[in-house]
């Protein structure tokens, strides 16, 4: 296929080929794509600067955040980020790869298609919409149904006590709902791309289709799904407005999952257009600096993940 | 024999279980849906809620129609989305091609992984750049920072569905092209790209649509008005906006504002999505017979 795109009139066999200059022109309009990724993060570097030399490394694992005392930490907010991201594919897995095994089946393509449809029309939704609804219907719901009833049921346990209506489970929800159709539709690519034999292998072999499904077909796909499953987390990670908006915002680190808390992404939002000073705004730049260089690590490795495995597939296939 | 009924059931069971799953995975759009219109609808029914610009909240006395409208928010989002379209549309396309046209070329597959990592960036870092690059050497919020920040998060899709566009064009057009004696860049800006039009439009509205759903990048760029603005160069609202600010504050009135910019917000998203979507499908089915 790419071979032809290459291939030259050589009739005429010139003895130096032409330059290309349209080559040239569209590469050098291609490379504005990874220079503005790498402007992103220097331009953070060159804002957090002043945080940067001011706190050093002990920032991360630093818990205050006081605007009027200049000292600023980082690790509520890391916390807050990692356990919603980690609650949301807890949750989000099991749902995904289920709706990718069902929608990687052949036959039925009607139902199929409008399945699908509706799961990526879910990664179309603007999150501010999930952030308004998760507020006035999801929050109320999960502390009247979920938080309330789970504490009475497991007083003792100190993970689920003192439920409110925001907090880390709501925000943790919203995410799992958001993050779906990214987990559903590399998946499934990757359970389709599972060479045909050996399913029919194993369905000859007298195998269920239960079986088959967990022991053939989802071992096979395993890396593409767990290359899913890290993309997933980089969009959870960096999810802002919804997540703020159900958050709670409280800059601490909780001790039980329905109580408020704060992720790295919700800080920037609700306090960087009032910082003053120079420490608190590069103190939120450098939030923001954490948070690009964790999603830049998370999204390369997924992205290494998935390509190596459709690749390989492809090969035997 | 008892055995093998168990494995039988087994199966049944897990299979009944993943449809169960399945039809659980599309509740919350359902939710979202249903409740997006049935709060939105009581504001969105009043002409005025698109033409008019918003009144302070009017608790406690609120009259009988509301004559509130996000009219400034709808100029704003496509004010602001239209600039942002015209800086990341047109460098998109291009690197497309670049992606497309010229596949084996090793760079090709640098800015291939930079544009799916761009995807996947944080968009309150985004907006954070977009803040540090135009708004602080001019000191005042801008929509055209907004446009900027929006523009980066458009990029790599418009990118990646112009490069899926072009290569669906079999080769026997480009070599035909060639053959001709067209240099090469006739061929692909008048041969290729009109061949692959239909899925280059639907990649741009696509793009359009996510960027007009996006809030954190405008946050500290486009910042928001409480008037309409029509100058690019001051700070102006946008529907989502309306809906984040309005929804945290303690006004009835507001708040079925920001349900009513969702209702309008959801909408205009969801039909880009469905339209090119099916756009989409006849392009492949298309290119298939070409």
């Amino acid at each position: 296929m790419a071979t032809a795109v290459d291939a030259r009139p050589s009739s005429a066999a010139p003895a130096s080929k032409p330059r290309d200059g349209f080559r040239v022109f569209v590469a050098l309009v291609a490379t504005l794509v990874p220079l503005v990724l790498v402007v992103i993060v220097l331009t953070l570097v060159q804002q957090a600067w002043p945080a940067i030399t001011h706190f050093g490394v002990g920032f991360l694992w630093a818990s205050d955040w006081n605007p009027v005392t200049d000292t600023f930490g980082a690790l509520p907010g890391i916390f807050g980020t990692i356990a919603t991201s980690f609650l949301a594919l807890a949750l989000a897995l099991p749902v995904g790869v289920a709706v990718a095994v069902v929608l990687a089946e052949p036959g039925h393509t009607n139902i199929r298609g409008v399945i699908g449809t509706g799961i990526e029309l879910l990664a179309a939704i603007p999150s501010v919409v999930y952030g308004i609804w998760a507020l006035y219907v999801l929050a109320p719901w999960t502390y009247e149904h979920i938080g309330v009833p789970v504490n009475t049921r497991l007083p003792t346990v100190g993970l689920f006590s003192d439920p409110a209506e925001r907090g880390l489970f709501t925000a943790g929800l919203v995410l799992a709902v958001m993050v779906l159709p990214t987990l559903t539709a590399i998946s499934r690519d990757v359970i389709r791309a599972v060479p045909r034999g050996l399913k029919e292998n194993s369905v000859a072999l007298g195998a269920t289709w239960w079986e088959t499904t967990w022991k053939v077909i989802l071992p096979s796909a395993r890396a593409g799904i767990f290359g899913a499953t890290i993309l997933a987390l980089g969009r959870a990670l960096g999810e802002t407005i919804a997540v703020t908006m159900v958050i709670g915002n409280a800059y601490v680190i909780p001790h039980s999952v329905f109580q408020p808390a704060y992720t790295l992404s919700a800080i920037i939002a609700n306090e960087f257009t009032e910082a003053t000073g120079t420490l608190y705004p590069a103190a939120l730049v450098l939030l923001g600096l954490v948070l690009i260089l964790v999603t830049l690590v998370v999204n390369i490795v997924a992205l290494l993940l998935v390509r190596s495995t459709s690749r390989e597939a492809r090969l035997t296939a | 024999m008892s055995r093998n009924l168990r494995r039988r059931y087994a199966s049944w069971t897990s299979l009944v279980v993943m449809y169960v799953l399945t039809v659980l995975a599309l509740v919350p759009l359902g939710l979202v849906l249903w409740f997006t219109v049935a709060k939105g609808l009581p504001s969105v029914i009043h002409p005025q809620f698109f033409f008019n610009s918003e009144l302070p909240p009017c608790e406690p006395k609120c009259p009988a129609v509301s004559n509130a409208g996000v009219g400034h928010a709808i100029v704003g989002t496509g004010i602001i989305v239209g600039i942002a379209s015209l800086i990341a549309i047109p460098i998109g396309v291009l690197g497309g091609i670049f992606l497309a046209e010229y596949r084996i070329a090793r760079w090709s597959n640098w800015v291939r992984l930079a544009s799916d990592v761009l995807v996947g960036t944080p968009s309150i870092a985004i907006g954070l750049f977009a803040y540090a690059f135009l708004v602080v050497p001019f000191h005042h919020f801008s929509a055209y920072s907004g446009s900027v920040a929006l523009a980066v998060l458009m990029l790599p899709i418009v990118a990646r569905t112009t490069e899926g566009a072009v290569s669906l064009i079999p080769n026997g057009l480009r070599e035909s092209g060639l053959a001709l004696g067209l240099p090469r860049w006739r061929v692909s800006l008048q041969l290729i790209l009109p061949a692959a039009a239909p899925g280059v439009i639907t990649g741009a509205l696509l793009a359009v649509a996510r960027a007009a759903g996006e809030t954190a990048p405008l946050l500290f760029t486009a910042f928001g008005a409480h008037i309409l603005e029509w100058d690019p160069g001051m700070p102006m609202q946008a529907l989502p906006l309306t809906v984040y600010k309005y929804a945290l504050l303690p006004y009835k009135s507001l708040q079925a504002q920001a349900w009513g910019a969702a209702l309008v917000l959801i909408v205009m998203v969801l039909a880009i999505n469905l339209v090119s979507r099916y756009v989409l499908r006849r392009q492949i089915a298309l290119a298939g017979q070409l």
